[in-house]
């Protein structure tokens, strides 16, 4: 693969090469080819070099403060906590992941910061402290007012109350299951190289069904993957 | 001086490319996006984990993900369009090497006899000028160049093609079949273009890693770059690449022939031109209408190719519709890899009779579902699902990890994606007032769906309660009623977008003619959806490359004997 990559790279030519020139004057620089190395910086998923500017000017920025941040680190931790395999949200960098989203997606700023004074206001009025100082007892009295709506309301005709830890909880979740850690936790087994050859026969069994010859016989013999295909004239596969 | 420029390099920019420049022709490729290659570690996305993205993949920039390999979107910074009448379309453009093929979902459908002569059946729309018989050759020539996986079924409106064996179904697409065919609704496997054998030393064999929308590494899909340009080069091609160089313009000599493009190169901001013998558009639909309802002159007046108004005019996109579902057979499951090709392994081609029907022309339906890799999305309002079994929907604490759990790859969603019969009221024409930011009048679109679609899209709907139902599931949102169109998509969002510059017989009512040769300039040629005269419920690329290959052998044929 390399090698053909090579071969492409060198027949490639620049964007300005051989072009004839309109008002006869050449463009100065061939800037394809002397176009400076991308910066090296810790995204490497194949970002153009617009969008590497645009993740660095976001990350660059600051949303939450400190005491917010705080505060998010405890919430994060009783919505999703440890068990005894896999460590809490915070500890999964969910808070860091929802100051980014809240750069991100503009819109999710007002609602969790507001979510946050609201926090704050109601643990300061019962409990006389804000929320990331009072008891995990106390918190969670608090959080068993608002964690379950109503099923008869839609979500947008919820207390606002009840609408930001439904959001937190939904970014926290994502965050968690989109991290490392929690993608091993959910057991998701994908995202490498495989043959795919069907579902096993367990599962087919734990949930009745089962494979039919007329279908599988239509389907590919992965040990004949790598010969080239043939076919006779009227498509039927030879090889 | 080049034999031929070609402008765009997706499916029929590509194919161009290719046949022409293995002929031994000097060919100019000019694309308006950057150079992209997914073998390239800087531009490469696959097998890249949802961690690694700081928004974890979510839509914010590009609008199918982070991940997506398309660059570009509905809405393009610097490169506006316009509507008219407060009428709706979405116009997906994506900029560089390969162009949408880099990320498009591979359903690689022929249209039938049928389908070429529509109007014979039902009186609506009009006729191809060719037929099937016309295309068969170099539909057979696409799959055994390309490779597509499928199977043979003897459907009339189905043509088989020579396949590569299919994938195995997953889970959820043995519980679709098994529901489906409780209500005699057939399911077949899918025809889709990933290599799952090998079929030439320009292509790699599917690894199963369900990424086709984040283009191919190995070259194992069909992506335009990879398939088409890449090879001819390697076996000595004479190509010339233009990338980040957008056409504003084809120029024409006194005699009304093309002798080359104008373009932009967006490195410097500067216009040049160049020559060819012969120009071949391909830019996309729209864009390649845009071009020549730009291309005004004393001898085009009213734009290249429009005296008789018909460039931009039919423009026309799939109809579509979707829902999901949840499947309480589904709950529970035990995890292994299931990612397999990106996509659907099996898929319902259109069943029905519309005699029997209150609207015309068909759809298939798309099925998806499964353990996917977690992005930015999964897991919100993680046991929703509760409510189906009385149970308490919301809550916090370690209860949410087996939540997550219990209803992972639980649902099943459909997408039916059917045909809509062209019209002349839906167009693109030029904005006069607006340009984008290389000086280029911009498009202004003009579209209405009629009672056609609106009825197609109720009669997804029921199919889909009746399906689900049938599999034992629960809908997942309420049925979209008739003030929402019954779900139906704004048009442009399948992007299936063909038509603008149709093919014909008659000048007076087409652009050009059946080599998709412009009527009014025998050295100028359009291969992308522009000349579609209607588009089948088929995505529209297997036919975008049959009838760009079919158009490069005669623009061969037509040079050797001097013809243009």
């Amino acid at each position: 693969m390399m090698d053909r990559r090579k071969s492409i790279k060198s027949i490639f030519l620049g964007s300005v090469a051989g072009g004839m020139v309109l008002n006869g004057c050449k463009p100065e620089v061939d800037s394809k080819a002397e176009a400076p190395a991308v910066a090296t910086d810790h995204y490497s998923y194949g970002r153009t070099p617009e969008e590497k500017e645009q993740i660095s000017k976001l990350e660059a920025e600051k949303f939450f403060n400190e005491h917010e941040m705080g505060t998010m680190a405890v919430l994060c931790a009783l919505i999703l906590p440890a068990n005894d395999k896999y460590g809490n949200a915070t500890d999964a960098g969910v808070p860091d992941f929802i100051e980014f989203m809240s750069k991100d997606i503009p819109s999710l700023q007002t609602p969790l910061r507001g979510g946050f004074m609201w926090l704050d206001h109601k643990s300061n009025t019962d409990f006389g402290k804000e929320f990331k100082s009072i008891s995990e007892d106390q918190q969670k009295q608090i959080l068993d007012e608002i964690a379950y709506p109503d099923p008869k309301l839609a979500n947008s005709e919820q207390p606002l109350q009840v609408q930001f830890f439904a959001l937190m909880r939904s970014l926290t979740m994502t965050g968690y299951y989109t991290s490392e850690e929690g993608i091993k936790d959910l057991g998701y087994k994908g995202n490498s190289p495989n043959v795919w050859d069907g579902v096993p026969e367990d599962v087919l069994a734990q949930h009745g069904l089962a494979y039919e010859e007329e279908w599988l016989a239509k389907c590919v013999d992965q040990s004949k993957r790598n010969v080239q295909a043939e076919w006779d004239d009227e498509g039927n596969l030879l090889t | 001086m080049y034999d031929v420029i070609i402008v765009g390099s997706g499916a029929g920019g590509g194919m161009a490319t290719k046949i022409l420049a293995d002929s031994g022709l000097k060919v100019a490729v000019v694309e308006a996006g950057p150079y992209f290659d997914p073998a390239d570690p800087e531009q490469r996305t696959q097998l890249k984990w949802p961690w690694e993205s700081p928004r974890r993949g979510a839509s914010t920039v590009r609008p199918f993900g982070d991940f997506d390999s398309a660059y570009g979107g509905w809405e393009i910074e610097g490169e506006p369009y316009t509507h008219k009448d407060g009428t709706k379309f979405d116009w997906f453009r994506s900029h560089m090497l390969g162009g949408r093929t880099n990320h498009w979902g591979r359903i690689s459908l022929r249209f039938s006899p049928r389908d070429f002569k529509h109007k014979d059946v039902d009186g609506l729309g009009d006729n191809w000028p060719i037929g099937y018989e016309d295309v068969k050759p170099y539909y057979d020539k696409v799959d055994k160049l390309i490779g597509l996986f499928g199977s043979k079924e003897n459907l009339p409106n189905e043509p088989d093609g020579f396949f590569l064996p299919a994938p195995k179904p997953r889970l959820h697409e043995l519980v679709y079949i098994k529901g489906a065919r409780k209500l005699n609704i057939p399911v077949i496997p899918s025809r889709m273009s990933m290599v799952t054998k090998k079929i030439n030393d320009d292509s790699g064999v599917c690894f199963y890693c369900g990424q086709c929308s984040r283009a191919c590494s190995v070259y194992a899909d069909f992506s335009s770059g990879t398939r088409l340009i890449f090879p001819a080069q390697k076996h000595g091609g004479q190509i010339d690449l233009f990338t980040n160089c957008v056409v504003r313009e084809v120029t024409t000599d006194d005699e009304g022939k093309a002798t080359g493009v104008n373009y932009i190169n967006k490195e410097d901001r500067k216009e040049y031109a160049l020559k060819a013998k012969v120009v071949v558009l391909a830019a996309s639909a729209c864009s390649s209408a845009r071009i020549l309802l730009n291309s005004k002159s004393a001898q085009h007046p009213n734009g290249l190719g429009n005296s008789s108004d018909n460039v931009g005019r039919y423009v026309h996109d799939s109809t579509g519709s979707s829902r999901a579902a949840f499947i309480p057979d589904l709950v529970n499951r035990k995890t292994y890899n299931e990612d397999g090709v990106g996509g659907m392994h099996v898929y319902t081609p259109w069943w029905l009779d519309n005699k029997k029907l209150d609207f015309p022309r068909g759809y298939h339906i798309e099925v998806w579902g499964g353990m996917g890799m977690p992005n930015y999305g999964f897991g919100f309002n993680p046991n929703d699902f509760n409510k189906f079994f009385g149970l308490k929907v919301g809550g916090y604490g370690n209860g949410l990890r087996d939540d997550v759990k219990k209803y992972y790859g639980s649902v099943l969603g459909f997408g039916g994606r059917g045909e809509s019969v062209a019209q002349r009221d839906n167009y693109c024409e030029i904005d006069p007032t607006t340009v984008d930011q290389f000086g280029i009048p911009v498009l202004r679109f003009h579209y209405k769906w009629t009672d056609h679609e609106r009825k197609q899209a109720k009669h997804m709907q029921q199919t889909f309660e009746e399906l689900i139902h049938s599999m034992g599931g629960e809908a997942l949102g309420s049925t979209p009623t008739k003030e929402q169109d019954y779900g139906l998509e704004a048009p442009g969002r399948i992007i299936h977008e063909v038509g603008t510059t149709r093919m014909g017989n008659d000048p007076k009512t087409s652009v050009v003619n059946k080599f998709q040769q412009l009527h009014e300039a025998d050295n100028v040629f359009i291969v992308d959806g522009g000349p579609f005269v209607s588009q089948a419920d088929k995505n529209p690329t297997w036919t975008i490359l049959a009838l760009s290959w079919r158009t490069s052998d005669y623009i061969i044929e037509q040079l050797k004997q001097q013809n243009i």
